[in-house]
Protein backbone atom coordinates (compact mmCIF):
# COMPACT_ATOMS: atom_id res chain seq x y z
CA UNK A 1 0.00 0.00 0.00
CA UNK A 2 1.60 3.42 -0.49
CA UNK A 3 2.31 5.84 2.00
CA UNK A 4 -1.25 7.69 1.43
CA UNK A 5 -1.94 8.26 5.29
CA UNK A 6 -1.52 12.09 4.83
CA UNK A 7 -3.08 14.68 6.93
CA UNK A 8 -6.02 15.42 5.51
CA UNK A 9 -6.75 11.63 5.21
CA UNK A 10 -5.72 11.06 8.90
CA UNK A 11 -7.60 14.14 10.08
CA UNK A 12 -11.19 13.20 7.79
CA UNK A 13 -10.68 9.65 8.76
CA UNK A 14 -10.84 10.63 12.98
CA UNK A 15 -13.91 12.81 12.16
CA UNK A 16 -15.95 10.13 10.21
CA UNK A 17 -14.62 7.46 12.34
CA UNK A 18 -15.84 8.57 16.18
CA UNK A 19 -19.41 10.18 14.46
CA UNK A 20 -20.03 7.06 12.39
CA UNK A 21 -23.26 6.33 13.43
CA UNK A 22 -24.43 9.83 12.90
CA UNK A 23 -23.10 10.28 9.75
CA UNK A 24 -24.25 6.77 8.43
CA UNK A 25 -28.04 7.70 9.41
CA UNK A 26 -27.74 10.62 7.16
CA UNK A 27 -26.32 9.09 4.41
CA UNK A 28 -28.21 5.87 4.02
CA UNK A 29 -31.99 7.17 4.94
CA UNK A 30 -33.96 7.94 2.25
CA UNK A 31 -32.14 9.07 -0.54
CA UNK A 32 -32.64 6.57 -3.80
CA UNK A 33 -32.04 8.76 -6.62
CA UNK A 34 -31.22 5.46 -9.32
CA UNK A 35 -33.11 2.29 -9.35
CA UNK A 36 -31.21 -0.89 -9.39
CA UNK A 37 -32.55 -1.84 -12.95
CA UNK A 38 -29.75 -4.29 -13.68
CA UNK A 39 -29.68 -6.51 -10.66
CA UNK A 40 -32.40 -8.67 -10.31
CA UNK A 41 -33.21 -10.81 -7.24
CA UNK A 42 -35.29 -14.48 -7.43
CA UNK A 43 -37.84 -15.29 -4.74
CA UNK A 44 -35.12 -18.32 -3.89
CA UNK A 45 -32.12 -16.01 -3.50
CA UNK A 46 -34.29 -13.00 -1.24
CA UNK A 47 -35.68 -16.02 1.41
CA UNK A 48 -31.82 -17.36 1.06
CA UNK A 49 -30.57 -13.80 2.02
CA UNK A 50 -33.05 -13.12 4.45
CA UNK A 51 -32.85 -17.00 6.37
CA UNK A 52 -28.95 -15.75 6.58
CA UNK A 53 -29.44 -12.58 7.40
CA UNK A 54 -31.92 -13.33 10.04
CA UNK A 55 -29.77 -16.03 11.94
CA UNK A 56 -26.46 -13.65 12.17
CA UNK A 57 -26.49 -11.40 15.59
CA UNK A 58 -24.94 -8.69 13.91
CA UNK A 59 -23.45 -7.19 17.06
CA UNK A 60 -20.95 -10.68 16.92
CA UNK A 61 -20.56 -11.18 13.63
CA UNK A 62 -19.39 -7.69 13.00
CA UNK A 63 -16.49 -7.57 15.51
CA UNK A 64 -15.38 -10.71 14.21
CA UNK A 65 -15.46 -10.13 10.38
CA UNK A 66 -13.40 -6.65 10.57
CA UNK A 67 -11.19 -8.17 12.96
CA UNK A 68 -10.44 -10.91 10.55
CA UNK A 69 -9.46 -8.49 8.20
CA UNK A 70 -7.45 -6.60 10.04
CA UNK A 71 -6.02 -9.72 10.70
CA UNK A 72 -5.71 -11.50 7.55
CA UNK A 73 -4.71 -8.33 5.70
CA UNK A 74 -2.63 -6.35 8.30
CA UNK A 75 -2.34 -3.58 5.55
CA UNK A 76 -6.16 -2.70 6.30
CA UNK A 77 -4.76 -1.30 9.20
CA UNK A 78 -3.87 1.69 7.60
CA UNK A 79 -7.35 3.30 7.81
CA UNK A 80 -7.62 3.01 11.56
CA UNK A 81 -4.65 4.82 13.19
CA UNK A 82 -6.62 5.98 15.52
CA UNK A 83 -8.19 3.02 17.15
CA UNK A 84 -5.16 2.45 19.25
CA UNK A 85 -3.52 -1.13 19.95
CA UNK A 86 -4.00 -3.78 16.80
CA UNK A 87 -0.19 -5.03 17.30
CA UNK A 88 -1.34 -8.48 17.12
CA UNK A 89 -4.36 -10.98 17.00
CA UNK A 90 -5.43 -10.33 20.82
CA UNK A 91 -5.21 -6.79 20.74
CA UNK A 92 -6.75 -6.88 17.61
CA UNK A 93 -9.61 -9.24 18.61
CA UNK A 94 -10.18 -7.14 22.26
CA UNK A 95 -9.84 -3.60 21.06
CA UNK A 96 -13.25 -1.87 21.88
CA UNK A 97 -13.06 0.66 19.01
CA UNK A 98 -12.93 -2.36 16.02
CA UNK A 99 -15.57 -3.67 18.03
CA UNK A 100 -17.65 -0.83 17.88
CA UNK A 101 -16.94 -0.19 14.01
CA UNK A 102 -17.73 -3.82 13.34
CA UNK A 103 -21.03 -3.23 14.41
CA UNK A 104 -21.17 0.31 12.55
CA UNK A 105 -20.20 -1.80 9.17
CA UNK A 106 -23.10 -4.41 9.90
CA UNK A 107 -25.72 -1.97 10.75
CA UNK A 108 -25.26 -0.27 7.02
CA UNK A 109 -25.15 -3.49 5.66
CA UNK A 110 -28.41 -4.19 6.99
CA UNK A 111 -29.84 -1.31 5.36
CA UNK A 112 -28.89 -3.11 1.98
CA UNK A 113 -30.34 -6.49 2.94
CA UNK A 114 -33.72 -4.47 3.77
CA UNK A 115 -33.64 -2.46 0.44
CA UNK A 116 -32.29 -5.19 -2.06
CA UNK A 117 -33.88 -3.64 -5.29
CA UNK A 118 -32.11 -0.37 -4.98
CA UNK A 119 -28.42 -0.88 -3.29
CA UNK A 120 -26.29 1.03 -5.35
CA UNK A 121 -28.96 4.30 -4.73
CA UNK A 122 -29.12 3.25 -0.79
CA UNK A 123 -25.18 3.54 -0.73
CA UNK A 124 -24.44 6.47 -3.18
CA UNK A 125 -23.63 8.82 -0.80
CA UNK A 126 -21.57 5.80 1.60
CA UNK A 127 -19.36 5.40 -1.45
CA UNK A 128 -18.98 9.04 -1.68
CA UNK A 129 -17.68 8.77 2.21
CA UNK A 130 -15.64 6.39 1.69
CA UNK A 131 -14.26 7.78 -1.74
CA UNK A 132 -13.42 11.27 -0.75
CA UNK A 133 -13.39 11.54 2.92
CA UNK A 134 -12.07 8.11 4.19
CA UNK A 135 -10.14 7.62 0.83
CA UNK A 136 -10.63 4.11 1.09
CA UNK A 137 -8.92 1.53 -1.46
CA UNK A 138 -11.97 -0.30 -2.91
CA UNK A 139 -10.41 -3.49 -2.98
CA UNK A 140 -10.79 -3.69 0.65
CA UNK A 141 -14.80 -3.54 0.51
CA UNK A 142 -13.94 -7.18 -1.35
CA UNK A 143 -11.65 -8.50 1.56
CA UNK A 144 -14.06 -7.20 3.97
CA UNK A 145 -16.76 -9.40 1.96
CA UNK A 146 -14.77 -12.20 1.66
CA UNK A 147 -13.95 -12.51 5.77
CA UNK A 148 -17.46 -11.54 6.23
CA UNK A 149 -18.56 -14.61 4.56
CA UNK A 150 -15.44 -16.73 5.89
CA UNK A 151 -17.27 -15.50 9.15
CA UNK A 152 -20.99 -16.40 8.20
CA UNK A 153 -19.66 -20.15 6.90
CA UNK A 154 -17.67 -20.82 10.16
CA UNK A 155 -21.20 -19.79 11.90
CA UNK A 156 -23.23 -22.04 9.50
CA UNK A 157 -21.17 -25.25 8.72
CA UNK A 158 -23.89 -27.14 6.76
CA UNK A 159 -26.48 -24.69 6.54
CA UNK A 160 -24.17 -22.88 4.51
CA UNK A 161 -24.60 -25.09 1.38
CA UNK A 162 -23.19 -24.07 -2.17
CA UNK A 163 -26.03 -22.21 -3.31
CA UNK A 164 -26.39 -20.32 -0.82
CA UNK A 165 -23.16 -19.28 -0.32
CA UNK A 166 -23.58 -18.11 -3.92
CA UNK A 167 -26.31 -16.00 -3.52
CA UNK A 168 -24.53 -14.59 -0.47
CA UNK A 169 -22.03 -14.02 -2.38
CA UNK A 170 -23.87 -12.05 -5.11
CA UNK A 171 -24.94 -10.00 -2.78
CA UNK A 172 -21.92 -8.89 -1.15
CA UNK A 173 -20.84 -8.55 -4.87
CA UNK A 174 -23.65 -6.04 -5.50
CA UNK A 175 -22.77 -4.32 -2.04
CA UNK A 176 -18.92 -4.12 -3.24
CA UNK A 177 -19.57 -2.47 -6.41
CA UNK A 178 -22.15 -0.43 -5.31
CA UNK A 179 -19.61 1.31 -2.57
CA UNK A 180 -17.81 1.88 -5.17
CA UNK A 181 -19.86 3.27 -7.45
CA UNK A 182 -18.53 7.20 -7.03
CA UNK A 183 -15.30 6.63 -6.91
CA UNK A 184 -13.73 8.53 -9.59
CA UNK B 1 4.60 -12.19 0.98
CA UNK B 2 6.39 -15.42 1.65
CA UNK B 3 5.86 -17.89 4.42
CA UNK B 4 7.67 -17.48 7.91
CA UNK B 5 8.40 -20.48 10.05
CA UNK B 6 5.60 -20.04 11.91
CA UNK B 7 3.15 -19.81 8.86
CA UNK B 8 4.54 -23.08 7.83
CA UNK B 9 4.32 -24.91 11.39
CA UNK B 10 0.92 -23.28 11.68
CA UNK B 11 -0.54 -24.96 8.12
CA UNK B 12 1.29 -27.99 8.96
CA UNK B 13 -0.13 -28.17 12.62
CA UNK B 14 -3.55 -27.35 10.60
CA UNK B 15 -3.03 -29.95 8.06
CA UNK B 16 -2.98 -32.73 10.73
CA UNK B 17 -6.48 -32.12 12.23
CA UNK B 18 -8.09 -31.72 8.85
CA UNK B 19 -6.26 -33.99 6.51
CA UNK B 20 -8.62 -37.28 7.13
CA UNK B 21 -11.32 -35.03 5.76
CA UNK B 22 -8.72 -33.98 2.68
CA UNK B 23 -11.09 -35.60 0.10
CA UNK B 24 -14.64 -34.12 1.30
CA UNK B 25 -13.27 -30.75 1.81
CA UNK B 26 -11.53 -30.56 -1.87
CA UNK B 27 -15.34 -32.58 -3.01
CA UNK B 28 -16.94 -29.12 -1.78
CA UNK B 29 -14.33 -26.85 -2.42
CA UNK B 30 -14.88 -27.62 -6.11
CA UNK B 31 -18.28 -28.12 -5.59
CA UNK B 32 -18.42 -24.72 -4.58
CA UNK B 33 -16.30 -22.85 -6.96
CA UNK B 34 -18.39 -23.91 -9.66
CA UNK B 35 -21.39 -22.99 -7.76
CA UNK B 36 -20.39 -19.73 -6.89
CA UNK B 37 -18.50 -18.87 -9.69
CA UNK B 38 -20.00 -20.16 -12.73
CA UNK B 39 -17.48 -19.22 -14.84
CA UNK B 40 -14.92 -21.96 -13.76
CA UNK B 41 -17.19 -24.49 -15.17
CA UNK B 42 -16.04 -23.59 -18.82
CA UNK B 43 -12.98 -25.65 -18.17
CA UNK B 44 -15.28 -28.67 -17.24
CA UNK B 45 -17.35 -28.71 -20.19
CA UNK B 46 -16.12 -32.48 -20.88
CA UNK B 47 -17.69 -33.52 -17.40
CA UNK B 48 -21.21 -35.25 -17.88
CA UNK B 49 -22.21 -33.48 -14.44
CA UNK B 50 -20.27 -30.53 -12.76
CA UNK B 51 -22.88 -30.27 -9.80
CA UNK B 52 -21.45 -30.40 -6.05
CA UNK B 53 -21.26 -33.95 -4.86
CA UNK B 54 -21.35 -35.45 -8.55
CA UNK B 55 -18.79 -38.28 -9.05
CA UNK B 56 -16.49 -36.30 -11.50
CA UNK B 57 -16.15 -33.50 -8.79
CA UNK B 58 -15.77 -35.45 -5.98
CA UNK B 59 -13.13 -37.16 -7.91
CA UNK B 60 -11.19 -34.49 -8.95
CA UNK B 61 -11.46 -32.75 -5.27
CA UNK B 62 -9.28 -35.47 -4.13
CA UNK B 63 -7.18 -35.25 -6.92
CA UNK B 64 -6.74 -31.81 -5.47
CA UNK B 65 -6.28 -31.73 -2.30
CA UNK B 66 -4.38 -34.55 -2.75
CA UNK B 67 -1.88 -31.92 -4.11
CA UNK B 68 -2.39 -30.13 -1.61
CA UNK B 69 -1.45 -32.63 0.89
CA UNK B 70 1.79 -33.08 -0.93
CA UNK B 71 2.63 -29.32 -0.99
CA UNK B 72 2.03 -29.62 2.48
CA UNK B 73 4.90 -32.12 3.09
CA UNK B 74 7.27 -30.00 1.37
CA UNK B 75 6.30 -27.00 2.34
CA UNK B 76 9.96 -25.36 2.53
CA UNK B 77 10.56 -25.86 -1.25
CA UNK B 78 7.24 -24.86 -3.02
CA UNK B 79 8.43 -23.80 -6.47
CA UNK B 80 10.62 -27.45 -6.49
CA UNK B 81 7.17 -29.56 -5.24
CA UNK B 82 5.13 -27.62 -7.60
CA UNK B 83 7.27 -27.50 -10.34
CA UNK B 84 5.70 -30.44 -12.54
CA UNK B 85 2.04 -29.32 -11.78
CA UNK B 86 2.83 -25.72 -12.67
CA UNK B 87 4.30 -26.94 -16.25
CA UNK B 88 0.98 -28.70 -16.46
CA UNK B 89 -0.96 -26.04 -16.11
CA UNK B 90 1.05 -23.82 -18.22
CA UNK B 91 0.85 -26.23 -21.36
CA UNK B 92 -1.63 -28.32 -20.68
CA UNK B 93 -4.45 -27.21 -18.96
CA UNK B 94 -4.14 -23.66 -19.20
CA UNK B 95 -5.90 -22.60 -16.15
CA UNK B 96 -5.78 -18.77 -15.48
CA UNK B 97 -4.42 -18.18 -12.92
CA UNK B 98 -6.80 -15.71 -11.54
CA UNK B 99 -8.91 -18.72 -10.78
CA UNK B 100 -6.57 -19.74 -8.36
CA UNK B 101 -7.60 -17.66 -5.77
CA UNK B 102 -11.61 -18.56 -6.50
CA UNK B 103 -10.37 -22.00 -5.55
CA UNK B 104 -8.29 -20.52 -2.52
CA UNK B 105 -11.30 -18.49 -1.13
CA UNK B 106 -13.54 -21.76 -1.16
CA UNK B 107 -10.80 -24.25 0.33
CA UNK B 108 -10.46 -21.66 3.17
CA UNK B 109 -14.47 -21.57 3.31
CA UNK B 110 -15.52 -25.16 3.61
CA UNK B 111 -12.05 -25.70 6.20
CA UNK B 112 -14.05 -22.64 7.94
CA UNK B 113 -17.30 -24.74 7.68
CA UNK B 114 -15.97 -27.77 8.92
CA UNK B 115 -13.16 -26.82 11.28
CA UNK B 116 -14.61 -24.10 13.11
CA UNK B 117 -13.36 -24.31 16.15
CA UNK B 118 -9.43 -24.85 14.64
CA UNK B 119 -9.63 -21.49 12.72
CA UNK B 120 -8.72 -18.98 14.61
CA UNK B 121 -7.77 -15.58 12.69
CA UNK B 122 -3.90 -16.35 13.10
CA UNK B 123 -4.76 -19.75 11.49
CA UNK B 124 -6.77 -17.99 8.60
CA UNK B 125 -3.97 -15.73 7.48
CA UNK B 126 -1.55 -18.45 7.49
CA UNK B 127 -3.57 -20.48 5.72
CA UNK B 128 -4.48 -17.61 3.59
CA UNK B 129 -0.96 -17.19 2.31
CA UNK B 130 0.20 -20.91 1.60
CA UNK B 131 -2.33 -20.76 -0.64
CA UNK B 132 -1.62 -17.81 -2.01
CA UNK B 133 2.23 -19.28 -2.51
CA UNK B 134 0.88 -22.26 -3.84
CA UNK B 135 -1.19 -20.63 -6.42
CA UNK B 136 1.85 -18.45 -7.62
CA UNK B 137 4.44 -21.39 -7.71
CA UNK B 138 1.26 -22.95 -9.83
CA UNK B 139 1.94 -20.04 -12.00
CA UNK B 140 5.27 -20.30 -12.23
CA UNK B 141 5.40 -21.48 -15.81
CA UNK B 142 3.09 -19.49 -17.42
CA UNK B 143 4.88 -17.53 -19.06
Amino acid sequence: MSGGGDKEGIKSARAANSDCSLILESLIVGKSTEADSMVEWSDAERSAIAAVWGKLNLDEVGPQALGRVLIVYPWTQRYFGTFGDLSNAAAILGNPKVANHGKVVLGALDKAVKNLDNIKGTYANLSQLHCEKLNVDPDNFRLLADCLTIVIATKFGAAFPPQVQATWQKLMAVVVAALTSRYF
Amino acid sequence: MSLTAKDMATVKTLWGKISSKSDEIGAEALGRLLTVYPQTKTYFAHWADVSPGSAPVKKHGKTIMGAVGEAVSKIEDLPGALSQLSELHAYKLRVDPANFKLLAHNIIVVVGMMFPGDFSPEVHVSLDKFLQNLAWCLAERYR
